[in-house]
């Protein structure tokens, strides 16, 4: 049992410095790039799984998460408070030491909050928001709930489309690069690639550690509960609305922190993230890796995006997501790689057949 | 889409000239990240048929100095974060000597400091001053700055005796740039915007903020900044309210396409644009007009599309890019000094004078003041 | 406000909100037969106008429009036929995903074959600046043909579902499945050409506006998102709501421009779903009963 439980984990680890190893041996390191940023999609994706394949709710607005958390760590680390200088809250700041000075491109001086003090705000607001947006949305059923998310989306998506703090439809770049630790920074340049590829890997592998506990806990088997139905859990004295919400903030939450990371990586974000397409997307790999299977998910998302990142479907990119969705629901409903270990031990507990 | 085609001839010429014995010459590798599809596609299009166009042509005529050339052109759709997976590629894993692109000026920024770091030269076909201003050795833009669209409508607005507008502006970045561009230069033409609204790039329908400000005895004319379909609604909806008053539109409203899109009611509409639209009526003696009318009439042939302004920007790199490595050599570090030599340089755009400060060449008389009349573009003259 | 701006804004708003209803309509159909929210709605508009576009080359207009609402109605069955007969009793999770795979489909389709750009049927009357004077608006003939196909449609529409047999039949599809299996209806049947009907509407619709709003291969998000709202709003499955939601939602929208910058239009629509949606999902004119989600 525990055998198989450390199984797949050893083997990702492995096949992560193994990819390492032999992109610096062959000379081809750049591929760690899209590796990389493939891997900050992951963590939307692994969240999101948990919330439909395990909770059983359907969010076509998750990417309005990821931007939450990139855009917010993206406005907080590059507009300018200098001219609120004297007001109390960005003294405030300044006294907490949350504040950060430096240049603009213009050779300007200017005051921000630093990248630990934007990230960590950046994801508890998104929380919030996925708490408070939660509550109401997650009453819904169906098409009712796909609707919502597809809307609570739509609205941020709008929101920073229409902002001039937000950049409006250029987006904001010239983002700084996120010192971790003294040693450990988040940034696109060249020399940091491998760095960057193990952080990237690392927030990967804690983020499935934290989401494998959960599922093979009490919360995680009162979610398939509530999937299998909720009516039948209700009865059981799960308490459907809380642990509904509790994923869902959780998936907000990891949402989030790719967000953040991805943006100091990048340096820039856009609109495009909060694009109704992206919702879709991670949609489209959560069913293709099998709504339940946490590491079929990562799997489909790495390989999906990996090649999405490299120009490999060309003009085709949304089509090609968009015959995968169509493909894998029509013939593979439970995801790609039906031949999962886990399979067995979950078919204890049925999908729910509406 | 068509665009494949490209890499697939080169790759079988790559091959042929391999196989042949003796076949010295190396490839020139130069990328381009373009928005080909999505929001931004009346660019990227235009400008990956123009690149696809041009390297054929060169190549047809020996390379740059014997070398054939290799343009790697990538589809971003509009994503910045597309943009900067592809740039990393074409830089890291392509080893190309320049590129061009993106098509948006959002993109562009996104892209700006990588290709600093990268010591890659990097032309953009988008327009926002802030591309070149503060000046990065390897960027530039080759566009026309949107603040000389501004001042020379407002000068037109002058000789009109027109004091008081309405401005309407799309979402887009670009209808945002073209905004803050009047707000800014209006005061200094003693012009005061008396309506400003923003609309959807995907609205369909004006009708109702058209009778909003119609409504407002004060506006003496109105000037609209957006990309297509907006131009043409808002020709219509102005002229099916009865409004006569001028219409004028950005340097966006630069294909012929977009003046059959409002009919009838495209008519009389002013606007800045680059000389291309007019290309036949110019003087022999204007130093475009000769490249102006061939580049026209091969996109025309080739692609059974109306060229455009737009197509031109890639036009534009391209040549820029083919002149500086003639004089240099395809060296990344060497090119940047090279484009910064380039004077008098006639363009689709205008004519070029690059320096170490001006990393765009262009000054406000790149710029031609143009009217439709029966439904073609003529140069304005009043 | 003086009485001129108020026609003009009230025309803008029966125009689109009768366009919202049609798209709305055409999920009722398709939901009350099936049970299935179908994504790709707003295709079917799209679809309308760029068949008839590309045909306006070769014959007159009217001719044009009926072969592009005949194609896009074979489309509708086709898609039906080759991805949603063969399906049993699918997860409503699966289906959405489905409807929203095929609209991604048809969108890219539509890109691949027609390109970027952006394309008009002429105007009917006229041309672009015609324009009629109704109480001192000055209003173009189109908006009174879009108007006026949308009327006659919902009419027809009506009739057909209370007169003719295989309306009836449809009806009893909607009302009970399993009875209307043993009633010897062919349910089956009955799906597809649910969806005949949904895609016929929707290309129609397509048509009338195309003068006005323009075609182009991506009109269709948007339009499927406000179809939507529109028939939440009205209550899933009400048609006769829908026609009341879809005007209602028109006129909030034109007149929102004389209160609101005109940047929030778009924002208004979905605020107004999201508030349906959390304080009476059933809509403004549906049961709760009716609301609650039919199998398939």
């Amino acid at each position: 049992m525990i055998m198989k439980r450390l199984l797949f984990p050893i083997a990702l680890i492995v096949i992560l410095v193994g990819v390492q190893l032999v992109c610096r041996w062959t000379g081809t390191l750049y591929y760690l790039t899209q590796m990389t940023m493939s891997a900050y999609y992951s963590l939307v994706v692994i969240g999101l799984c948990v919330v439909m394949g395990y909770a059983g709710q359907i969010s076509l607005g998750h990417a309005g998460f990821f931007a939450i958390g990139g855009y917010l760590a993206a406005a907080l680390t590059t507009r300018n408070l200098l001219a609120f200088q004297n007001t109390f809250l960005v003294k405030a700041l300044g006294s907490a030491g949350l504040l950060a000075s430096g240049q603009d491109i213009y050779g300007a001086n200017t005051l921000v909050v630093t990248p630990w003090a934007a990230c960590i705000s950046a994801v508890v607001i998104a929380a919030l928001i996925a708490f408070l947006i939660g509550i109401p949305v997650l009453k819904l059923k169906g098409h009712y709930l796909a609707m919502a998310t597809l809307g609570f989306g739509i609205i941020i998506y709008r929101l920073v489309l229409a902002s001039t703090y937000f950049g409006g439809a250029d987006g904001i770049s010239g983002v700084s690069s996120f010192q971790l630790l003294p040693g450990l920074t988040v940034s696109g340049e060249s020399s940091a690639r491998v760095q960057n590829y193990y952080i990237a890997w690392g927030l990967v592998c804690t983020g499935m550690f934290l989401l494998g506990n959960l599922i093979n806990s009490r919360v995680g088997r009162a979610l398939r509960a509530i999937h299998g139905s909720e009516k039948a859990a209700e009865s059981i004295g799960v308490d459907i609305a809380r642990y509904k919400l509790y994923s869902f903030v959780l998936s907000a939450v990891f949402a989030a922190v790719a967000g953040v990371f991805l943006t100091h990586y990048n340096g820039s974000i856009g609109p495009s993230e909060a694009s109704v397409m992206k919702s879709i997307r991670y949609v489209a790999i959560v069913a293709v890796g099998g709504m339940s299977h946490l590491w079929g998910a990562l799997f489909m998302s790495v390989i999906l995006n990996f090649l999405s990142l490299r120009g490999v479907f060309g003009t085709y990119d949304d089509a090609v997501f968009g015959a995968i969705l169509i493909l894998i629901m029509l013939f593979a409903p439970e995801g790609i790689l039906k031949i999962n270990l886990g399979a067995k031990f979950r078919a204890v507990f049925s999908r729910r057949e509406e | 889409m068509k665009f494949f085609g490209m890499k697939m001839i080169v790759a079988v010429s790559l091959a042929c000239m391999l196989a042949v014995p003796g076949a010295w010459a190396k490839t020139i590798k130069l990328g381009a990240v373009l928005a080909v599809t999505g929001g931004a596609s009346f660019l990227g299009g235009p400008e990956a048929r123009t690149l696809e166009m041009l390297v054929a042509e060169q190549n047809a005529k020996g390379g740059i100095k014997g070398d054939k050339i290799e343009m790697i052109i990538k589809d971003t759709a509009g994503s910045p974060e597309k943009a900067v997976s592809f740039a990393k590629q074409l830089i890291e894993e392509d080893h190309v000597v320049a590129i061009i692109g993106p098509s948006t000026s959002g993109e562009t920024m996104a892209l700006k400091k990588i290709a600093e770091n990268a010591k890659t030269p990097l032309v953009s076909c988008a327009a926002a001053e802030v591309i070149i201003n503060p000046v990065a050795k390897y960027v530039f833009k080759t566009p026309q700055n949107d603040s000389f669209a501004a001042e020379r409508i407002f000068q037109e607005m002058n000789k009109m005796k027109i004091s008081k507008v309405a401005v309407l502006s799309g979402n887009t970045g670009f209808g945002h740039a073209g905004k803050g561009q009047l707000e800014k230069y209006a005061p200094k033409f003693g012009i005061k915007i008396v309506e400003n609204e923003v609309y959807d790039k995907a609205a369909t329908d004006l009708s109702a903020v058209i009778a909003k400000i119609k409504a407002n005895p004060e506006v003496q004319a109105v000037i609209n900044w957006s990309i297509v379909p907006a131009q043409a609604i808002v020709a219509k909806n102005m002229r099916q309210a009865g409004w006569n008053v001028p219409l004028f539109q950005s340097h966006g409203y630069g294909n012929i396409k977009y003046v059959q899109a409002g009919g009838v009611a495209s008519n009389g509409i002013i606007f800045p644009a680059g000389r291309l639209l007019v290309a036949d009526m110019l003087p022999d003696s204007n130093p475009q007009k000769a490249l102006l009318v061939k580049y026209v009439k091969d996109y025309e042939g080739k692609y059974k599309e109306t060229a455009s302004t737009f197509g031109g920007h890639a036009y534009d790199a391209f040549k820029i890019l083919v002149k500086a490595i003639e004089m240099v050599g395809p060296n990344r570090d060497k090119i940047p000094g090279a484009i910064e030599h380039i004077k008098n340089f006639p363009g689709t755009g205008g004519v070029f004078n690059f320096s170490p400060e001006n990393h765009n060449g262009l000054s406000i008389d790149a710029f031609e003041m143009m009217t439709v009349k029966d439904g073609k573009f003529v140069p304005y003259t009043k | 406000m003086t009485f001129e701006l108020f026609i003009q804004y009230l025309f803008a708003g029966i125009t689109y909100g009768s366009i919202y209803a049609i798209v709305a309509i055409g999920f009722n159909i398709i939901y009350n037969t099936t049970g299935i929210i179908n994504f790709a709605q707003g295709e079917f508009v799209m679809l309308g106008g760029m068949i008839s576009i590309s045909f306006l080359a070769f014959m007159p207009l009217p001719l044009a429009i009926l072969l592009a609402v005949i194609i896009t109605m074979v489309a509708g069955a086709l898609i039906e036929i080759i991805f949603i007969r063969w399906l049993e009793a699918p997860s409503v999770l699966r289906m959405i995903i489905i409807t929203i795979g095929i609209s991604i489909l048809i969108r890219e389709a539509a890109l691949f074959i027609w390109g970027e750009s952006v394309r008009s049927l002429p105007y009917f009357i006229g041309n672009e600046i015609t324009t009629i004077g109704i109480f001192g608006a000055r209003i173009s003939p189109q908006v009174l043909w879009v108007i006026g196909s949308c009327c006659v449609m919902v009419l027809i529409l009506n009739l057909f579902f209370r007169t003719t047999s295989v309306g009836r039949e449809m009806r009893a599809c909607a009302a009970n499945r399993k009875a209307a299996i043993l009633c010897g209806i062919n349910t089956r049947n009955m799906v597809t050409l649910s969806f005949v009907l949904s895609a016929g509407m929707g290309a129609i619709a397509g048509c009338m506006m195309s003068p006005i709003t323009y075609s182009q291969y991506d009109i269709g998000t948007g339009l499927a998102i406000k179809g939507f709202t529109v028939a939440i709003l009205g209550g899933l499955g009400n048609s006769g709501g829908a026609v009341a939601a879809g005007l209602l939602l028109g006129l909030i929208e034109a007149f929102s421009v004389s209160v609101v910058p005109l940047a929030f239009q778009d924002a208004i629509s979905i605020s107004i779903l999201l508030l349906i949606l959390f304080v009476r999902p059933h809509g403004l004119f549906g049961s709760k009963e009716a609301a609650g989600l039919k199998a398939f």
